[in-house]
């Protein structure tokens, strides 16, 4: 774990460094599956306590499912972003890895990639079977599954500047809520969006675009403005 | 001439121009403010369409303006303390916060006063609310980040960090949440397609916009202030100051 220096394949630079972070984090993770099955119940269970505090009418389900599900997913990314760096940053791992010669950006990139991998995707993947539970049609599922195949990576970046800001501070977990939440807003609304303009007939592609201009956007600057952080968490 | 404009960014030069030019914004403020409300309230007429009501816009337009102004100019200082590494232009971004997020809340307050006879509602979900109101939680957001962290040298530059990726959302937030408000429900009220406003009326509400800015400048150099003695509280200069020695 202490070894980033050596253990990173010294040729290129970035796209090695992105590789091996993901590969590093990704292979964690997997030795830690318990506690992302239990970050994939939490989103599981928000998602079925909603039709318990509302109505369990079909027609009102279906209205409300997208929005659900795209809060739950918001909350469930909330809830796994501090291992993107914290655990890192207790042993010290974080400090080896900033002084690594290769750009830190490039190895931030890579744990978000796989913390995406870890998190976000399964989040996606259990969409349509919670919908199905929502009383939403093939067409929403469909664009829903999407619409969160586009949104989650947005999430899992934008969630890494906010968990590197609040590495290491008191009560990190609720700050880090207040600083992140207001930021997945337009995800949020374009993500559900979508599923409503194709409940209304109306086309996806816009609602799409947009959530796919914003993961460009994102992929080019959350992780700069992430390293960033990070550096000033460290010193 | 060469004026050095270095000169004030040390925080020992400073504080005594910016106790020199509180009392002129503040005076400045204040004198604005009472010939504002003097036009908003007395002299311009009453709206055929609103009544009275309107007259909060003599308050809400330029809390609204401010708030949103305030918050690309404590960006700005947060970009120049990140770049350049100046302590005092850390030092204005976090006095600015407060400002900022007190003229979102006025902007909000006002607004829903505003709404109750006029919309017969206190709370819409209109899109210019919508993204006032996430406004008010990034300032917060700030705000919070800023308390959590114990060192100032690192809260300085993780507020920076934090308000540049605010404040390249707060177009997007605006933009989206406008959409989807259109989408959502046909508009409501529509501000802009008001009658086009008495000139009286305009008047009245840049001169209240003036007072705004000029108090938001008085009361961030007086909180600036406040900053750099909590801060520089080790350096000599500071235990010179009479209002240090006699407090």
């Amino acid at each position: 774990m202490s070894t980033a220096a050596t253990a990173s394949p010294v040729d290129d630079g970035v796209l090695s460094a992105m590789r091996w972070a993901a590969a590093r984090d990704l292979k964690l993770a997997l030795r830690s599956r318990g506690e992302l099955g239990v970050q994939l119940l939490f989103y599981v269970i928000v998602v079925s306590l909603f039709p318990l505090s509302t109505t369990p009418e079909r027609n009102l389900l279906a209205t409300m499912g997208p929005g659900v599900l795209w809060v739950a997913a918001l909350l469930s990314s909330l809830l796994s972003l501090p291992r993107l760096f914290a655990g890192d940053h207790a042993d010290g791992t974080l400090e080896q890895i900033a002084l690594s010669p290769y750009p830190l950006a490039a190895l931030v990139y890579g744990k978000i990639l796989a913390h995406w991998l870890t998190t976000g995707l399964p989040v996606v993947a259990l969409a349509p079977l919670l919908g199905l539970q929502y009383a939403m049609d093939g067409e929403s599922l469909a664009v829903l599954t999407a619409a969160l195949l586009i949104g989650t990576p947005i999430l899992s970046l934008l969630g890494a500047i906010g968990a590197a800001l609040t590495l290491g501070l008191r009560a990190s977990g609720s700050l880090l809520a207040l600083l992140i939440l207001p930021l997945y807003v337009p995800v949020l609304i374009f993500g559900a969006g979508a599923v409503d303009a194709a409940r209304a007939g109306l086309g996806v592609s816009a609602n799409l675009s947009l959530l796919g201009a914003g993961l460009l956007v994102a992929t080019v600057g959350a992780p700069f403005a992430a390293a960033a952080a990070v550096r000033i968490a460290l010193d | 001439m060469s004026l050095n404009w270095f000169k004030y960014a040390s925080p020992a030069s400073f504080y005594p121009l910016a106790g020199k030019l509180i009392p002129w914004f503040g005076w400045s403020a204040a004198l604005l403010a009472l010939v504002g409300l003097y036009i908003g309230l007395v002299v311009a007429p009453t709206d055929f369409q609103q009544g009275d009501a309107y007259r909060i816009i003599f308050i809400h337009v330029p809390a609204a303006w401010m708030s949103m102004f305030l918050y690309v100019v404590m960006a700005a200082w947060s970009a120049l303390a990140l770049g350049f590494n100046t302590r005092l232009s850390a030092m204005m971004a976090q006095a600015i916060a407060p400002t900022g997020a007190l003229m979102t809340f006025i902007a909000l307050w006002s607004g829903a006063f505003w709404g109750r006879p006029t919309w017969g509602t206190y709370w819409a979900w209109d899109a210019r609310m919508t993204s006032e109101l996430i406004l008010l939680f990034l300032y917060f957001g700030v705000i919070a980040l800023r308390h959590a962290i114990d060192d100032p040298r690192r809260a300085d530059r993780a507020c920076g960090v934090l308000t540049l990726t605010g404040v390249v959302n707060v177009p997007i937030i605006y933009f989206s949440v406008q959409w989807w408000n259109t989408l959502h429900q046909g508009s409501s009220v529509s501000l802009t397609k008001a009658p086009s406003m008495a000139a009286i009326m305009l008047t009245g509400m840049l001169i209240m916009s003036l007072a705004a800015w000029f108090y938001a400048i008085a009361a961030s150099l007086a909180r600036v202030r406040v900053v750099i003695i909590e801060r520089e509280r080790g350096a000599a200069w500071i235990g010179g100051l009479t209002e240090v020695r006699n407090a």
